[in-house]
């Protein structure tokens, strides 16, 4: 059997989710509205579909849940001032390379000739580290709470190990702050949420009984295959037409209530929670992470004085509405900028350039032939 | 000789007449090679000449299934092969970095030797410049493909009709996975070998049976998506595709899901598009079947009229969205 | 965010596990899955095990679809839509 239960393709069957489509909008009374908060889901969402799909009885939002769209542009400036100080190797996850800050990505600073390096691991990082004990390796920690706990991983390897030539700097930040601000925001009407999940499978899902105790909002978390985030629109539409908000798990193979308390533990040792600038949302307190004071010496912040150069005229001055996107208030199309001055090719802003950030999702899976 | 490639060995004297002696015309036999001229002077051509050139840059040098020297003679000969040309000569041009370990060179060019003989192609002609330490990443090649295009036969991508069937000649992904999975920092163990192959003999077999073909490609920077874009935008046609018939090797599939790539956009070496007449596709298919190199091949869609330039991915769910040109080079994604 | 694949730990030295998807394997680190034994299925993201695949849970999810699938034809009959 385990061949069977955990091949992707057991969740794509196309008969399957003609199924969950039509139990999902049998069960709407009303026409509801469902932040699907992840950027996977975006991706997942277009790459098969399932928006027209399930429209007009369910309207999918997209969230400010790609961690590479909510970074700031000064945490960009900031990346690419560490790549190109002589001396240091930035070790980056691919989705970083081609975002613009205010004057250029990290693809064109490595152009420049700063030290870029390409990692599927902050472990990677580490063995950069030891084998190029002249260079200063700096991984650059981006990602939610399910990449924080590998990058404190990597931090207390290197601490354990006394690693004199690695540190991090940190970008991540974490999930509920975010979705908070967006309900206190008011500005959207949403009735449901897709919860993301495998953030979910590190905080647990009762890190989301917030959101139907304090909003009175039903949250199914939901796994990324497509019959995975059919169901979870499934179990949403029951629950609102109940009116029985409360939060679903609907990624029971991997996500459990108390969530992945080894992983957790490791993030409350190695990092505190700090103020974080999220684009589109603004500052939200206690939403980001910083490497705790024992694991300074780790701190990129720490150890180098970076001073940036002065602030180019970044996406926003072009008119890049990447904000209004990634709070939903917006869909990509509605941007003057969407498919003209901003392509996947020519990106102004983060979320074309990266591959689950809403207007490169709608870009490549939402336009129509005509 | 020496272990590793000197500044010297580029610039003319003993040290680059040892080089070519012991090394080059060690491994690569031909004739005109060996009479050492400033030229090749060949026999006459009776038909339309197919003349292409190339540059390979491929990191790492060495990678499941293949090497550069490989690539090259693959990549200018399956270029010809492309508008129906047989492959006659190529010209390869070296630029080495000072520093290079020898036997990696020499690995190279044996393996360029052997994959001309097995392309039944003749290298006539050679060039080696040496440059200083990281002016180059390790070693570069350049060619010219030189071939005979018989008559009768016009093979170009603006020659896309509706109504016509796209094939493709098999699995598509193998090398640009390949190549990523060897990376620095990205090293994964898996059984992908790249499928770095000269399709000449394969394209003269379907000639022999549809010289009408009216469009072939090979799939390489930007995969399969890239060379459909191409196609409908030279042809002014639109194109769909169905994502099910698409075929893609386990492995590479897996290799897609971890890293967070698709393998539409995934280069290939010994793949090819073909756009044919509806008529000849069935015929097409079997003579590619038989052939080696065409095992897999399968027909993926359809050429029409509305939508021009655009190509469109029919999915699995019986939705549709756009295969876009790909954006820049293939990146791994964590998110 | 983020992604993160089923893979099955083929062997398990110390922290460190071999896990393979489709024929493809890589050394990954079980630091944040220290219950992981060799032949579970794991969720992994950037190099490292976050989760511990249930497989009774994997399969009460596939039966969720299969009766789904019955409840459908059963409507489908009722309202004479059989073929």
């Amino acid at each position: 059997m385990s061949q069977q239960g955990f091949r992707p393709q057991a969740f794509r069957d196309p008969a399957a989710a003609q199924r969950l489509i039509a139990a999902a909008k049998a069960a709407v009374r009303n026409p509801i509205a469902i932040m699907e908060f992840c950027g996977g889901h975006t991706h997942a969402i277009m790459r098969f579909g399932l928006r027209d799909a399930l429209a007009p009885e369910v309207r999918l939002l997209s969230g400010p849940g790609c961690p590479v769209c909510v970074t700031d542009d000064a945490d960009i400036d900031l990346a690419i001032a560490l790549a190109s100080q002589p001396g240091v190797t930035l070790a980056t996850f691919g989705d970083m390379i081609r975002v613009p800050g205010t004057g250029g990505s990290l693809a064109d600073a490595r152009a420049q000739g700063a030290s870029v390096e390409i990692v599927y691991s902050a472990l990677d990082a580490l063995d950069l580290a030891r084998s190029q004990p002249g260079a200063s390796v700096v991984m650059l920690g981006i990602g939610f709470e399910t990449t924080a706990p590998t990058i404190a991983a990597a931090v207390r390897v290197a601490a354990n190990e006394g690693l004199p030539n690695f540190s991090v700097l940190s970008l991540h930040k974490l999930t509920p702050p975010a979705m908070r601000a967006i309900l206190d925001g008011g500005v959207l009407r949403v009735d449901g949420v897709l919860g993301p999940g495998h953030v979910t499978a590190i905080t647990g899902s009762d890190a989301w009984r917030f959101l139907p105790e304090r909003y009175g909002v039903p949250c199914a978390v939901s796994g990324f295959e497509p019959l995975d985030i059919l169901l979870s629109v499934r179990d949403l539409a029951v629950a609102l037409a109940e009116e029985r908000p409360a939060v679903i798990n609907a990624y029971r193979r991997s996500v459990t209530a108390q969530g992945n308390l080894v992983a957790r533990q490791l993030m409350d040792e190695v990092f505190v929670l700090g103020d974080a600038r999220w684009r589109g949302l603004g500052v939200i307190p206690a939403s980001g992470l910083e490497l705790a004071p024992a694991y300074a010496a780790y701190d990129a912040r720490n150890r180098f004085a970076i001073e940036l150069p002065p602030a180019g005229s970044g996406p926003h001055a072009r008119g890049c509405r990447c904000g209004d996107v990634l709070r939903g208030v917006i869909a990509p199309p509605e941007c003057p900028l969407f498919g003209r001055a901003c392509t996947p090719a020519k990106p102004v802003g983060p979320c074309m350039v990266s591959a689950e950030g809403a207007c490169a999702a709608y870009y490549r899976y939402g336009r129509s032939p005509s | 000789m020496g272990d590793t490639v000197l500044l010297a060995h580029g610039s003319g004297g003993l040290l680059a007449r040892e080089l070519l002696d012991d090394l080059f015309l060690r491994h690569l036999s031909d004739d005109e090679l060996h009479a050492l001229e400033d030229a090749a002077v060949l026999s006459p051509i009776d038909g339309r000449l197919a003349l292409t050139t190339d540059s390979y840059v491929v990191q790492p040098l060495f990678f499941p299934g293949g090497d550069i020297g490989k690539l090259a003679v693959c990549g200018t000969v399956n270029d010809l092969a492309m508008r129906g040309a047989v492959p006659l000569y190529l010209t390869a041009g070296f630029i080495l970095e000072e520093g290079l370990p020898m036997a990696d060179l020499e690995r190279v060019v044996v393996s360029m030797a052997a994959t001309a003989r097995e392309a039944d192609v003749r290298i006539v002609a050679g060039d080696t410049k040496v440059v200083g330490r990281g002016a180059a990443d390790r070693l570069f090649i350049n060619t010219a493909g030189v071939g005979i295009v018989p008559p009768g036969i016009d093979i170009s991508a603006r020659n896309a009709r509706p109504g016509d069937q796209i094939l493709v000649s098999g699995a598509v992904g193998d090398h640009g996975l390949a190549i990523m999975t060897q990376r620095h920092g990205l090293r994964f163990e898996s059984p992908i070998q790249s499928d770095c192959a000269p399709l000449s003999g394969l394209v003269q077999a379907m000639l022999a049976v549809c010289p009408g073909v009216h469009v072939l490609r090979d799939a390489t920077r930007g995969g399969l998506a890239a060379v459909l874009n191409e196609i409908a935008g030279q042809s002014r046609v639109g194109i769909t595709v169905h994502d099910e018939a698409i075929i893609v090797h386990e492995a590479v599939a897996a290799a897609c899901e971890v890293l967070g790539l698709d393998p539409l956009y995934a280069a290939n070496e010994g793949k090819l598009v073909a756009i044919v007449p509806p008529d000849a596709a069935s015929t097409l298919l079997e003579v590619m079947r038989a052939h080696p190199l065409g095992a897999e091949a399968t027909i993926i869609g359809e050429v029409q009229a509305p939508h021009p330039g655009a190509v469109v991915l029919r999915t699995a769910f019986g939705t549709q969205r756009l295969l876009d040109m790909p954006a820049g080079e293939l990146l791994p994604r964590i998110c | 965010m983020c992604l993160a694949v089923p893979m099955r730990i083929e062997s398990i030295e110390g922290t460190q596990a071999l896990v393979d998807m489709g024929g493809v394997r890589r050394e990954i680190s079980l630091v944040l899955t220290p219950e992981a034994r060799e032949g579970d299925y794991v969720l992994i993201h950037t190099g490292f095990a976050i989760s511990v695949l249930d497989e009774q849970e994997a399969q009460e999810t596939l039966a969720l679809f299969a009766e789904l699938e019955e409840a459908s034809r059963e409507m489908d009959r009722a309202e004479g839509r059989e073929p």
